[in-house]
């Protein structure tokens, strides 16, 4: 058995990640741009 | 006569959706559907690490403007987290067999219900303005939410990458780190949209963070499957004889306990997380007062968000790199390099060096991420897959009692100095050196796990897992008709 043939597309496993990673990313962002202000 | 798995799938309604069978994935399903799956629910739950957020505002429900006569002070606040933290361990323990044994999908089902739950209790205790409502929703019924959205993804992510546990169970655990990234802005924007100059929205917050973890987290279950019995990735050879740390056997969950390296894991867990969750909740306060002048408020806030995304990032980086040096030598780093940061940082004091101040947190809060992410991996490689879910709930009570004497070290011990005259910039010295030594206390624990006896381990089916059940009658069936059956 392989891990990816055709059962998942890969449109479904980009909407996945990116339901879980946009928001992560967009957070992440948010405290880099607060965290910079140790340095200033 | 019983319902074979096929029959259990087919049948419809919430019961059928929630059922082992349906979980099983079918060929061609592609493993990297799965951390997200994880993902949704931890970077749900993880939101407990940014509950603080509503400390101030809850202490102004009826003032408003300030605290008024009645309104709920910072220590009963604390609590929340407190109980739910505590409940979080112990749930994992108790529930964590029948996490393991009715599949992912029901116990993600169910933390999601139990999470939201939690929040809608809570924005009812807020509008009667009863604390013990909000501990009981919060605490209790978001804390059972908790432990058993906690341990659900790991034991599948497990089972789903046999060739890099470490790599898939820190990325789900990394999630939990990273969540309050999302929640602390999200919450902030929702209090500021429901406040007016008469009312502060806490409750309406509370209602409609319950909504979107809710749906966020039933994506994730229902996106969730287990690998058919005898699945393995492609080009993945298992190794044929177990090596000296790494057991291709299997440990039932309550013979675990019996053994000696559940509970040297237990000790060297205790130690990597009381080491980092005392510090995190003191870092702001605890660099401006070794820093007076040079780091101001604005400044330790940067610091504190820096040390979450250490403690985010920690957390894939060193589990990943646990599958390459092993999961001892990882613990093995993690406690020489504890020993060795919080031995410099009263140096770092002494001689006002911010940057190595800051260097040496940052290490030390990677770790603290790191130990949590590693952990599954550890306990899989001792104990096998099968019951790893459940033995990682009993093992979680290491955090509840870490979530005590962290702060306790830290806190408690700073008061002491400062009231018997020490300065508050050399206040958390012995602090330091306390810590630096239960790394030697950890290490040791490390140092004496070895593979378990062979005694202990599965000779027979003992408590089949109803999911391993299905799955294996879901495999036979799948013999037996077409692939697409």
């Amino acid at each position: 058995m392989t891990t990816q043939t055709s059962g998942t597309q890969g449109w479904q496993l980009a909407l996945a990640w990116g339901f879980v990673g946009i928001p992560l990313i967009w957070g992440v962002s948010q405290t880099i741009a607060n965290a910079l202000k140790l340095f200033q | 006569m019983t319902m074979t798995a096929a029959q259990a799938g087919a049948s419809g309604g919430i019961s059928g959706f929630l059922d082992p069978s349906r979980t099983i994935a079918k060929p061609g399903f592609n493993r990297w559907m799965v951390p997200p799956a994880a993902l949704c629910i931890h970077l749900c739950i993880g939101q407990a690490y940014a509950f603080s957020v509503f400390n101030l505002p809850m202490t102004k429900l009826l003032g408003v403007s300030k605290s008024a006569p009645g309104d709920w002070s910072i220590p009963e606040l604390g609590w929340i987290f407190s109980i739910a933290i505590f409940v979080l361990g112990f749930s994992a323990a108790i529930f964590g067999r029948w996490v393991e044994e009715g599949g992912p999908r029901k116990a993600m089902f169910t933390s999601a219900l139990c999470w939201a739950g939690g929040f809608l209790i809570s924005a009812i205790g807020v509008y009667v303005h009863n604390i013990w409502v909000v501990y009981f929703g919060y605490g209790l019924v978001g804390g059972i939410g908790l432990g058993l959205g906690y341990i659900s993804p790991v034991s599948t992510l497990i089972k789903w990458f046999p060739d890099r546990p470490g790599m898939a169970t820190g990325m789900a655990i990394m999630g939990f780190g990273g969540a309050a990234f999302i929640a602390s802005p999200l919450s902030v924007w929702l209090m500021s949209i429901f406040s007016t100059s008469t009312h502060i929205g806490v409750g309406e917050t509370f209602v409609v963070l319950g909504a979107i973890y809710f749906v966020f987290m039933m994506v994730g279950a229902f996106i969730v499957r287990l690998p058919a019995p005898g699945w393995k990735p492609e080009g993945y050879v298992p190794p044929v004889q177990a090596s000296r740390l790494i057991t291709n056997s299997d440990v039932y969950v309550y013979d675990a306990l019996k053994t000696p390296q559940f509970w040297c894991i237990w000790i060297v867990l205790c130690i990597n997380v009381t080491a980092g969750i005392g510090v995190i909740g003191q870092a702001s306060a605890m660099s401006q007062e070794m820093f007076p002048g040079h780091i101001t408020v604005i400044a330790a806030a940067g610091f504190v968000g820096l040390m979450s995304l250490f403690n985010m990032l920690g957390r894939f980086f060193w589990a990943s790199t646990s599958d390459y040096i092993g999961r001892k030598n990882t613990y093995f780093v993690f406690m020489v390099l504890g020993f060795a940061m919080y031995c410099t940082v009263p140096y770092t004091g002494s001689v006002g060096s911010v940057a190595g101040f800051v260097l040496c947190f940052l290490v030390i809060i990677s770790m603290y991420g790191g130990g949590f992410a590693t952990v599954p991996a550890y306990l899989r490689d001792m104990f096998g897959t099968r019951y790893v879910g459940a033995i990682h709930g009993l093992l979680l009570t290491a955090w509840s009692m870490a979530g005590i004497f962290g702060p306790v070290l830290v806190n408690y011990i700073r008061e002491y100095n400062i009231t018997h005259g020490v300065p508050k910039a050399q206040a958390y010295n012995i602090t330091m050196y306390i810590m630096a030594g239960l790394f030697v206390i950890g290490f040791i624990a490390n140092f004496l796990i070895r593979a378990v006896n062979t005694r202990f381990h599965m000779k027979s089916d003992k408590a089949l897992p109803i999911a391993a059940e299905a799955g294996r009658e879901f495999g036979e069936s799948l013999t037996r008709r077409p692939a697409n059956a």
